[in-house]
């Protein structure tokens, strides 16, 4: 196939300018966390000298424990991917190999409660929360992220669940396995591809959710990231530390974008297996 | 009920009952607050106050207080902000998601670096592109305005996230920048199953490339398309973090989410408050329904 000389230039330029206004942003926040002082404000894309002040202040400072918060975010999001996953596995089983009066049902309900708007159950989950004794607690954001993350999981995990063979399980069945054994020792070698897709997807949601986090939390210590960033100030309104919120962002972003850059192809494959057979 | 359907049931209810916890219980709740006077400081003494929330003298409906009309009521201007925004950004962001997922499509040298590089944006959390942009957007040092006005196209650099002028584009232009990405690879991945042979059949009668993507591509990943439309509206009418952080919430760009946290939370006034997500629930709900009715999308394949 030849394509004339005009469409390969316009085809190029058409990608440069894409790959340009993807990556520029991200390049030009870790540009500034290494400016400091006066060379913060004069735009230029390449800091002059690379200073890691933005760095070290961020973990120093004591009105702003970022470590912690950092810290607070890796447990809430690896329980919330944790907990999902298991409940996940063991509702896609029933929903994926057993045909059960009022299936179809079940997974549109499902699949509604993923379109909740999250502020539609915010004065009862406040409620909630408080009544549980988890009000100020970062890993009380569990819960509440449960309403995004378990939907989905339950969703994609039904659909990788379908498509495996029959033969197997009757083998299994054939052998007297139980159920439980089933999805332990025959689907679950078969679903870690979905596993980890869909794992990463909730990683990433509950990594980055805000709404819940910033509502239900407000101890400086218990906080997790993304409320950190949004909160990061200087002495007064006009003094925004801009070189430590672009620091706290690139190092944010950094774990993210290596998950997602490593696994693109699996977060693809989780992200169409929940839209776009839906 | 026989052994499987128990074995069934049995799978199902750790996942239910987490559910029932966590969505249905809450959501039940705050139906309930709505219809009470509750604050948030103290909800020991909340009382049952019927629909004065919606239709009462400052309910959210037919408040005579709103004497220049209802849109110009904050809730009626969080409204019109949201649809105004969902409606825009979801518009771009097929657009430029299907021009994307177009190019990705074609074979070229470096395509998966583009396809990485796609990525990025998405891969950023929410709160830190609304804090880059901001950056870059920011009214004296921001880099925007610096190019701008070095090219000569303003003559005064913009407060771009606190002009209401300019206020709820920049939050637009924020999120397509965010978003298409996901609109890119959905697209894309509907583009890869397209069946090789009609392209070639069509390009051997000599037909022309728009009306080949008019006539055959479109109608073919319309299924696709849809869904991934449906879901990025529903994601786009509940929209709140981004524009709290990019422009604090002010009265320019407020969304429905927005005004719910900031009467319930801030406020307090949480039946208040917990009468307007109520409202934004149905709103939802209706335009889920419709739109699932309009694009006949099939739930579930059994």
């Amino acid at each position: 196939m030849k394509t004339p000389l005009l469409g390969r230039v316009a085809l190029y330029a058409a990608a440069t300018l894409l790959v340009l206004v993807s990556v520029f942003p991200f390049f030009y926040a870790l540009a500034t966390s290494f400016k400091t002082g006066q060379a913060l404000f004069d735009s230029s894309l390449l800091p002059t000298s690379v200073s890691w002040s933005n760095y070290i202040s961020l973990f120093t400072l004591a009105e702003q424990p970022f470590g912690r918060h950092i810290l607070n975010s890796v447990m809430v999001s690896i329980l919330v991917v944790a907990i999902s996953l298991f409940l996940g596995v063991s509702a896609a089983y029933a929903l994926g190999r057993i045909s059960f009066k009022g299936r179809g049902l079940l997974l549109t309900a499902i699949l509604g409660v993923s379109m909740f708007p999250q502020v539609a159950v915010l004065a009862g989950m406040f409620e909630l929360i408080r009544f549980l004794g988890l009000y100020n607690q970062a890993l009380g954001l569990v819960l509440p992220y449960m309403i995004f993350t378990l939907p989905f999981t339950v969703w994609v995990l039904t659909t990788f669940m379908k498509q495996l063979p029959k033969e197997l399980e009757e083998a299994a069945i054939m052998d007297g396995c139980s159920p439980w054994r089933i999805i332990k020792d025959v689907f679950m070698p078969l679903l870690w591809p979905a596993l980890v897709s869909t794992g990463l997807l909730a990683f990433i949601a509950a990594w980055n959710e805000f709404l819940f986090a910033l509502t239900f939390v407000l101890d400086n210590n218990e906080r997790t990231v993304p409320v950190s960033i949004s909160l990061i100030s200087g002495a007064s309104k006009y003094e925004i530390p801009w070189g430590n919120i672009m620091a706290a962002s690139v190092l944010v972003t950094l774990p993210l974008l290596a998950l997602v850059l490593a696994f693109q192809k699996k977060i693809v494959s989780g992200l169409t297996a929940g839209a776009v057979k839906g | 009920m026989n052994n499987k359907t128990r074995t069934a049931w049995l799978f199902l209810a750790p996942m239910l009952l987490v559910l029932l916890l966590v969505a249905v219980w809450p959501l039940g709740r705050t139906i309930w607050f709505s219809f009470t006077d509750a604050n948030i400081n103290n909800l020991d003494t909340t009382q049952f106050v019927g629909l004065e929330n919606y239709w009462g003298e400052f309910g959210l409906f037919a408040n005579p207080n709103h004497t220049d009309g209802f849109f110009a009521s904050d809730w009626g201007i969080s409204i019109l902000n949201t649809l105004k925004f969902s409606i825009v950004s979801v518009t771009l962001e097929t657009v430029f998601g299907l021009a994307v997922a177009l190019l990705l499509n074609q074979e070229f040298k470096g395509r998966t670096l583009v396809r990485t590089a796609v990525l990025v944006p998405w891969a950023i959390p929410t709160i830190v592109s609304a804090k880059m942009w901001g950056w870059m957007l920011h009214d004296q040092f921001g880099v925007i305005n610096q190019w701008l006005f070095d090219l000569g196209w303003i003559a005064e650099k913009i407060a771009w996230t606190a002009q209401p002028e300019y206020a709820m584009w920049t939050v637009v232009a924020v999120d397509v920048w965010k978003t298409t990405p996901f609109m890119a690879l959905l697209i894309l991945a509907a583009l890869q199953t397209l069946p090789k042979d009609c392209y070639e059949a069509a390009q051997v009668d000599g037909v022309h490339p728009l009306r080949v993507f008019w006539q055959v591509t479109l109608p073919l990943i319309k299924p696709a398309l849809m869904v991934a439309v449906i879901f990025r509206l529903l994601d786009a009418l509940r929209v709140f973090d981004l524009i709290y952080v990019l422009t604090s919430n002010n009265n320019s760009t407020i969304s429905m989410s927005g005004f719910v946290r900031r009467e319930m939370i801030d406020n307090g006034y949480m039946g208040y408050g917990s009468a307007a997500s109520t409202a934004l629930f149905l709103i939802i709900g209706l335009c889920t329904v419709f739109a699932i009715k309009a694009s006949r999308m099939k739930l579930g394949d059994d």
